[in-house]
């Protein structure tokens, strides 16, 4: 469906303290990602550099897709805003319509039936402040399968999701990676991340592990990534390593 | 009886007509603009504006005296000087954007303040701080009239962007929908709505029929579009029964719209149907579905 995604030696920053270190790698078309570490390792900065919305202090990040679909993490969001269900959905028509662009009788079923196979059918009309956490997550489910886009980035996707959501949305992703489109989804659910999820990279703003989960996920890596996340150093040098 | 209340004094008095035209056709623009900062969480930044506005009028007063070209011309550099300058300054310290408009409104006032007094007496001193709605002049009804037109036609083109910025801005940022250039749009027609009602109400009270309205419509809809209508109807009423209560009762014209339309408010927290005080105490019967 499209060209890989990669990193070129990729160091993100926040005030110049690196979230990401010196990351190399690729996401390979088609493929299904996890990117699994603990709190503070770069893993949101990352997915928010793959998709443009985050400077990339050194190296670089190839991007043969033009379109990237990103699911923000919900707390992102004001739940509260005044706009209906559909309107959110028909959001993810944004690219073909822009500001001005009619929206026609086909892009409404499209939005339509993107509420239909998230599970919130008749919520149309519905303003998202009546929505739960969990229905809130598929109505941005069904704005991503608005988007239609060949590379998807989930931030948290299963959080603060009653369980039968989480398995719906799962659902979702499996038949994206069906269609070949390449997703990458940043968890916390190690069990999951094992059931589903052919390849995982583990993020400790340094990269610890990228490749098949099974040894990504490799004990001897999981307790490194726990020594390595200590964090922002007031005294650190600037990096000396070769760019 | 009721002619007498209502109609004759805008039969009678040419001055009045004036002021309820200024006011209502402030009542068509200003509002809308307060719905879209009131969902950004911005509701004090046109407060801002209004008084970071004090200086260029100011010099334009200087300059020309009170004249409506010079002290808007005046009033509009400094406006999106000050627009720029808090966006910029925020960024560039890294600090939260309320604070540095903060500090920003403060020096601006201060500023305007020993200009005007510098060169003139409390008499327009009071005239730039309060404005005075019953003054309005056909270049003042003019240039409100203009501005609330260009600011109708730019919010039927902006409407998408806008809502889309301000419910998500990553996503209009992931999506290439340019936000930023879209919110500086809508920056430039806050500053011109509030150089506008600057006209007749004043540096203090620009903003009344911008922000009260949209606050008040907050309990009336619960959609955007909703929203707007309610806020538009709410300040139109206000605009008339301010201007009437002021005649009736003989008190300044400017405050008594701003009240009307704070009294709206006060309605609307108790009586409005979304989140308002009386439909939480008066718990009706559950649906059945």
């Amino acid at each position: 469906m499209s060209g890989a995604i990669r990193l070129r030696d990729v160091t993100l920053s926040h005030d110049r303290h690196p979230a990401v270190h010196h990351l190399s790698g690729e996401f390979a078309p088609g493929s299904l990602t996890a990117i699994v570490g603990p709190n503070g390792a770069g893993k949101t900065t990352l997915l928010r550099a793959i998709a443009g919305l985050h400077p990339v202090d050194e190296g670089r990040i190839e991007r043969p897709v033009e379109r990237i679909a990103l699911l923000p993490q919900m707390s992102a969001l004001d739940r509260s805003f005044p706009i209906a269900c559909l309107d959110v959905a028909m959001l993810g028509h944004w690219r073909r319509c822009g500001a001005l662009g009619a929206i026609g009788r086909a892009s409404r079923a499209q939005a339509e039936a993107a509420l239909e196979a998230v599970g919130l059918g008749g919520f149309a009309r519905r303003p998202v402040g009546s929505l739960s956490a969990g229905q809130f997550q598929r109505l941005l489910f069904a704005r991503l399968l608005v988007q239609d886009a060949p590379v998807i980035l989930l931030d948290e996707p299963f959080n603060a999701v009653d369980a039968r959501t989480a398995a719906d949305l799962l659902r979702l992703v499996r038949d994206w990676h069906g269609q070949g489109r390449t997703v990458v989804a940043v968890l916390h659910d190690l069990e999951l991340v094992r059931r589903e999820f052919p390849e995982t990279l583990l993020l400790a703003r340094d990269p610890v592990a990228w490749g098949a989960t099974e040894q990504a996920l490799a004990a001897a890596n999981r307790l490194r990534a726990r020594m390595m996340a200590e964090g922002w150093d007031e005294a650190a040098a600037a990096c000396e390593r070769a760019a | 009886m009721l002619y007498e209340l209502l109609i004759a004094p805008f039969a009678e008095f040419g001055f009045l007509r004036r002021a309820l035209v200024g006011c209502l056709v402030m009542s068509v623009a200003a509002p809308p603009l307060g719905v879209f900062l009131m969902l950004r969480r911005m509701s004090l930044t046109a407060d801002v504006l209004a008084h970071g506005i004090l200086p260029g009028v100011a010099a334009g007063f200087i300059l020309a005296g009170l004249s409506v070209t010079a002290m808007s011309v005046g009033g509009l550099v400094a406006g999106l000087a000050v627009t720029l300058g808090a966006g910029a300054l925020s960024r560039a310290t890294g600090g939260r954007e309320d604070s540095a408009l903060a500090a920003l409104y403060l020096v601006a006032l201060a500023l305007g303040v020993t200009m005007i007094s510098a060169s003139a007496g409390s008499v327009e001193l009071t005239h730039l701080l309060f404005g005075s709605v019953l003054g309005v002049d056909d270049p003042a009804l003019l240039m409100m009239a203009g501005v609330a037109t260009f600011t109708l036609g730019a919010l039927a083109f902006a409407w998408r962007p806008l809502v889309l910025e301000c419910f998500d801005p990553s996503f209009a940022a992931a999506e290439g929908a340019r936000g930023g250039a879209w919110h500086l749009l809508f920056m430039g027609l806050v500053v011109l709505n509030v150089l506008a009602a600057f006209q007749a109400l004043g540096t203090m009270m620009a903003v009344g029929l911008m922000m009260l309205p949209a606050v008040a419509a907050r309990h009336w809809a619960r959609a955007v579009g909703g929203m707007v209508y309610a806020a538009v109807g709410i300040a139109v009423l206000a605009s008339a029964s301010g201007i009437l209560l002021s005649y009736h009762l003989d008190v300044p014209t400017g405050p008594a719209v701003v009240l009307a339309a704070g009294a709206a408010w006060i309605v609307s927290v108790l009586a409005g149907p979304v989140d308002g005080v009386l439909a939480r105490v008066m718990r009706r019967r559950h649906l059945a579905g």
